[in-house]
């Protein structure tokens, strides 16, 4: 809907309280559309949900996995040049391990989904917008969010924890070469310091960020394609702004985490 | 801001007003007081008239007025001021789940079609059908194969949007906003961007539906042609005013009407002539 205080060009209202305003009633909008959905009313079309997963899934594995290696190769560096001015090389599968199943994993998943995926939701559905498809929904009484926002969320939160279980594992897996060869760590010891520094706390923690940040890349991505304007400046901007939103939501949920759970003891 | 030049308002031309499909009729729709803006402008203002049962009610104007008219009528934006009453309901009062109930009366044809691209044909259409019917898969691909062959589309059920021609997509358009089977009909420019022949074909295709189903149809063109070839009544927007200048018989209006619609219609017919 136009208002006074639109953008011509994205359609979006200006101002960050008003886009903020936008995004909160945004999140609702998506946690009423789920919750009617669990009450039974009809939702999202299964082949919808099937083609997003494709989408989201199998194709972004390959390059989270080469992301997540790279980011373990660097940590077992990183980690063992500070390790070895105490003498402590033995502990470098620890950091290596805990660093990416805990942090690093699910947040290069994420960041990876933002770029590969995030930008590609906002760019489908702000050309849906263009061309009057997301109008043609709303005049039948379809609910757009339903029908457009719930298929792509549910698709990574779906596809979430695989990609991340693989992150993770390429990331330890990439800190061995560097464990044993640039700085004289056992293979044996090197794999057994990885089982014990694994504990259920650090996968569950691991895990549920990696969600967390998913579902944000989705919600950043969804909320600048439906509310982008009706021009192919507005499909390009929207795309942009996607990406820079959900990095940003990632990096805050980030922080606001790691305090939180550092504060409750985990 | 509001206008300052009073409308112009001119109350519907007689004359042909006997002979009208819809003369005599109950509205359907009534639009009462109606102002709107868009980007930040005041571009209609104070809109009064009513669609009758059965009618073809064409709206013609300036780029950007009928546009802005329809996406209010169809409950798409919100006016400024005044109502639009569907059956004697407010299409912009009550909950969501009520105005949607209301909004699937009509059927709506955008401007480009707007069909969904990730679908076929037939999902296109079954898509309706499966959230607000009671009808079985197998009567809902029959109904989508009737509509698609109303509008030739017979084969076109499992075709994608995006291996459609242009004519194709509004004709596929078309029989989407007839899946539902509503009595009010909606059309957007239906001729914008097609050339005069798969024009000529979708006015044709109007009015087989008003002469075969009864559907009252509102349609919003620049194209004179099509004007004369389908309306009932024609509304003139005005751009200047901001408001209707005009609503009749398209004949009456170019006799009698108001000089802004008379060389409105009459530039377009000597160019016709010329043509």
């Amino acid at each position: 809907m136009s208002s006074p205080a639109s953008s011509a060009a994205t359609g979006q209202p200006q101002g960050p309280l008003a886009q903020a305003r936008l995004t909160i009633a945004f999140f609702g909008e998506v946690l009423l559309a789920l919750a009617r959905w669990l009450r039974g009313r009809p939702g999202p079309r299964a082949a919808d949900l099937l083609a997003q997963l494709d989408q989201t899934g199998p194709r972004s594995l390959p390059i989270v996995a080469l992301s997540c290696a790279l980011i373990g190769l660097m940590l077992a560096y990183m980690g063992g040049a500070q390790l070895g001015r105490i003498g402590a090389q033995n502990f470098l599968a620890d950091v290596v391990t805990v660093g990416m199943v805990r942090e690093l994993a699910g947040m290069m998943t994420a960041i990876i989904l933002a770029g590969r995926v995030g930008s590609a939701f906002a760019a489908q559905l702000a050309t849906m917008e263009a061309g009057e498809e997301i109008d043609a929904l709303r005049v039948l009484g379809v609910d757009p969010v339903t029908h457009l926002v719930l298929p792509r969320l549910l698709a990574l939160l779906l596809v979430a924890p695989m990609l991340y279980g693989f992150g993770a594992l390429a990331g330890v897996v990439a800190g061995w070469p560097a464990a044993v060869g640039v700085y004289g760590v056992s293979s044996a010891e090197y794999w057994h310091q990885c089982l014990r520094a694994l504990t259920f706390t650090h996968l569950w923690i691991g895990l549920f960020k990696c969600m967390l940040y998913v579902a944000l890349v989705a919600l950043a991505g969804c909320r600048e394609g439906l509310h982008a304007g009706r021009s192919a400046q507005a499909v390009g901007q929207a795309t942009t702004t996607a990406v820079v939103k959900a990095l940003v939501w990632i990096v805050t949920a980030a922080c606001a985490t790691t305090v939180v759970f550092t504060a409750l003891g985990y | 801001m509001m206008p300052a030049t009073p409308a112009l308002q001119t109350p519907a031309t007689p004359g042909r007003a006997g002979s009208e499909a819809g003369a005599g009729m109950p509205a359907l729709m009534q639009v009462q007081g109606l102002s709107a803006q868009a980007g930040g402008r005041t571009i209609l203002h104070d809109i009064d008239f009513e669609v009758r049962q059965g009618e073809v009610l064409v709206v013609m104007g300036p780029s950007g007025c009928g546009n802005t008219l329809l996406r209010h009528l169809v409950g798409l934006q919100r006016p400024l001021a005044g109502r639009v009453l569907l059956d004697g309901q407010n299409l912009h009062e009550g909950d969501e789940d009520t105005l949607a109930a209301l909004r699937r009366r009509f059927g709506v044809m955008f401007q480009a079609g707007a069909l969904w691209s990730s679908m076929t044909l037939g999902e296109n259409l079954m898509l309706p059908m499966r959230l607000f019917t009671a009808l079985s898969r197998a009567e809902r691909e029959q109904r989508a194969r009737d509509k698609l062959a109303l509008v030739g589309l017979q084969d076109g059920f499992d075709l994608m949007p995006a291996q459609l021609s242009g004519g194709m997509r509004k004709r596929a358009a078309l029989a989407r906003a007839l899946a539902l089977e509503p009595k009010l009909l909606f059309l957007d420019e239906p001729g914008s961007g097609l050339d005069p022949l798969n024009t000529a074909r979708l006015d044709a295709l109007v009015l087989e539906l008003r002469h075969h189903l009864g559907t009252t149809v509102v349609m919003v063109t620049h194209d004179i042609a099509s004007v004369f070839a389908v309306a009932d009544r024609a509304l003139y927007l005005d751009e200047q005013a901001m408001t209707m200048t005009a609503l009749g018989a398209p004949q009456d209006l170019l006799q009698q009407g108001p000089e802004a619609v008379r060389r409105f219609l009459g530039s377009a017919k000597a160019l016709e002539r010329a043509q």
